[in-house]
């Protein structure tokens, strides 16, 4: 019986979300009486597995196969890995690459799997909590099983800072070669363009309440009357309605702006990682149970298009005929 | 070259919601097709378009209600579609991961596709994981979170959306399923002229006994015990008032900041 969450590093440089996870498979492991063990896969396992030994792990496993990762090399590591040290529960990551590989190895495992816990609870079973529904709601799941796979989300728990004294393990996975359909050929920046929105100092954000492009002049009439500088949510960059630079979140930018305004954004997790940094966050939004508000400083729950106009013109502008 | 595209019918939930049990009340709720899926359909069909002998086939598992968002499929240019339900179904609390994976399965047995297209996720459930785990189910490569695909010679260059304006170039082999993210496309609107197709085109029901399969599907070791509203964790300052009187509260609190003067 043990607690096995498995790190993750891209570029050279261990992800946040790892020292996340010794924290958050920490808390699990003292309510289960037992250890917590890392696993380091690919890349500089020895730097990565230094970088990782925090206070509160037992031991580190090191899978020196690849450099960046791969989702077959993973896989079939993990998979061998949790047969030799049988955890009760499998700690993996809710990203990007966490939810490419996960479902395959809780699928070869056989485990349940319960995707983006933000809570847990031993009770006999175990209870994890949810948010379903946008954030609106949340759910507990009871797991009736000796084993599980859980994916965390990130940013959920704290990072582990102390440092620590784990025994560091090589482990020999037998990867087949042979049976890794994909390759990864490298990566690539997006966005560039010619503003910076992580520079500014002050944002107007627009999300999905602005509903069409042909309003997106009220809101750059806005930035211009504050001589601020327009950024957005997914919604809008996905539309092309705004460049690929200008998205704020998860998949975009982290910004870290004096004041944010964000105007029609209901404040979804992916997008609330990139802003909650901002100093002072302004939200005008007509529900007032939307997300944003449990972070937002100050709020306004009201129509956009009452409001905007009405605040380009107390700065002596004059809002757009839409 | 048959592709086949799993979509969900998903809740929306009003501004003001009741919770009766554990779910939202019916009356809360609205459907609509789920936002991911409406991308890998237009991914499937945009495919269909530029290559000859494409069929685009779509399954959802769902209840009657479903139909109308399925028909949103055909009308956008799938070909025809498949809807999974019986009462065992009906009358389970929630499907797991691992029991769509199952149903997902048999109908990829069936329909036997060159390749598999799916949402990153569902609005509601948010569970990201369906298509991976089918992947691996039934023995198909797979990339999560794909925001560009090209596809040549059974291979799918796609890139991956990683967290921080970043994309991984991945190769990955056919047959293979695709998670497919938001933004990948331009998902059309429905034509009058489509709408009216759809209600022509293929739209088979089939249960779990058609597809092989008996009631342990649903079964499962996770069980839903509770759903409530979080209580806000934040201490906003509301200004209330007339859009003028909280315009004005907003302009003086961006003065006072010194962000504009004047």
């Amino acid at each position: 019986m043990t607690v096995l969450a498995i790190t993750e590093h891209r570029r050279g440089d261990v992800r946040d979300v790892s020292y996340e996870l010794v924290t958050a498979g920490r808390e699990l492991a003292d309510d289960l009486g037992t250890d917590l063990e890392l696993a380091v896969i690919g890349g500089d396992v020895e730097g990565f597995a230094d970088d990782v030994n925090r206070d509160g792990v037992d031991t580190i496993y090191t899978v020196d196969e690849g450099e960046e990762f791969n989702h077959g090399v993973y896989t079939q590591a993990i998979e061998q890995l949790a047969t030799e040290v049988e955890p009760t529960a499998l700690l993996m990551p809710n990203s990007v690459n966490g939810l490419d590989y996960a479902p395959a190895v809780a699928e070869g495992l056989d485990l349940p799997l319960v995707t983006d816990v933000v809570d847990f609870e031993t009770n006999g079973n175990l209870e994890v909590t949810r948010e379903q529904y946008g954030g609106k709601v949340e759910t507990t799941y009871d797991i009736d099983a000796d084993d599980y796979a859980l994916t965390i989300r990130p940013a959920e728990w704290p990072k582990a800072e102390a440092a620590g004294d784990a025994a560091i393990e090589a482990f020999d996975a037998d990867i087949d070669e042979s049976a890794l359909g994909t390759t990864v050929n490298g990566f690539e920046e997006v966005g560039g363009g010619d503003v910076d929105i992580t520079e500014a100092d002050v944002l107007v954000s627009i999300g999905r309440g602005i509903d069409e492009e042909e309003n997106l002049p009220l809101v750059e009439e806005l930035a211009d009357t504050l001589g601020a500088t327009l950024s957005s949510s997914r919604p809008i960059v996905d539309n092309g309605w705004l460049p690929k630079n200008r998205q704020v979140g998860q998949s975009g930018k982290v910004v870290t702006p004096d004041v944010y305004i964000a105007i029609g954004i209901s404040g979804a997790v992916q997008h609330v990682a990139g802003m909650k940094g901002a100093d002072t966050i302004v939200a005008i939004n007509t529900d007032p149970n939307a997300p944003i508000y449990d972070i937002a400083d100050y709020g306004i729950v009201d129509d956009l298009f009452d409001v905007v106009p009405e605040l380009i013109e107390e700065f002596g502008g004059e809002a757009p005929d839409l | 070259m048959k592709i086949l595209v799993t979509v969900k019918e998903v809740a929306e939930v009003d501004d003001e919601f009741q919770i009766s049990g554990l779910d939202i009340d019916e009356g809360s709720l609205e459907y609509d097709l789920n936002e991911w899926d409406d991308y890998a359909v237009e991914e499937a069909v945009q495919i269909s378009e530029e290559n000859d002998d494409v069929e685009v086939v779509t399954v959802t598992i769902g209840p009657e209600r479903a139909e109308e968002t399925v028909r949103m499929a055909l009308a956008k240019g799938a070909d025809r579609a498949l809807r999974v339900w019986d009462d065992s179904l009906e009358n389970a609390q929630f499907l797991d991961v691992e029991s769509k994976a199952d149903i997902l399965a048999a109908v990829v047995e069936e329909e036997d596709p060159d390749f598999v297209l799916t949402g990153v996720q569902a609005g509601d459930d948010a569970n990201g994981a369906t298509g991976v785990a089918l992947a691996d189910r039934i023995g198909f490569e797979w990339a999560a979170v794909v925001n560009a695909l090209d596809i040549e010679a059974g291979v799918a260059s796609v890139h991956r959306e990683l967290e921080g304006g970043i994309e991984e170039l991945t190769d990955v082999e056919l047959p293979s399923v695709l998670t497919i993210q938001t933004g990948i496309n331009e998902p059309r609107y429905a034509s009058l002229r489509g709408i009216r197709q759809a209600q022509r085109k293929p739209l088979d029901v089939h249960t779990l006994d058609d597809l092989g399969l008996d009631d342990s599907v649903v079964e499962s070791p996770v069980e839903r015990t509770s759903m409530y509203e979080p209580e806000s964790e934040g201490d906003a300052t509301l200004w209330e008032g007339s859009a003028e009187e909280t315009a004005g509260e907003l302009a003086t609190f961006l003065r006072d900041k010194g962000v504009v003067e004047g």
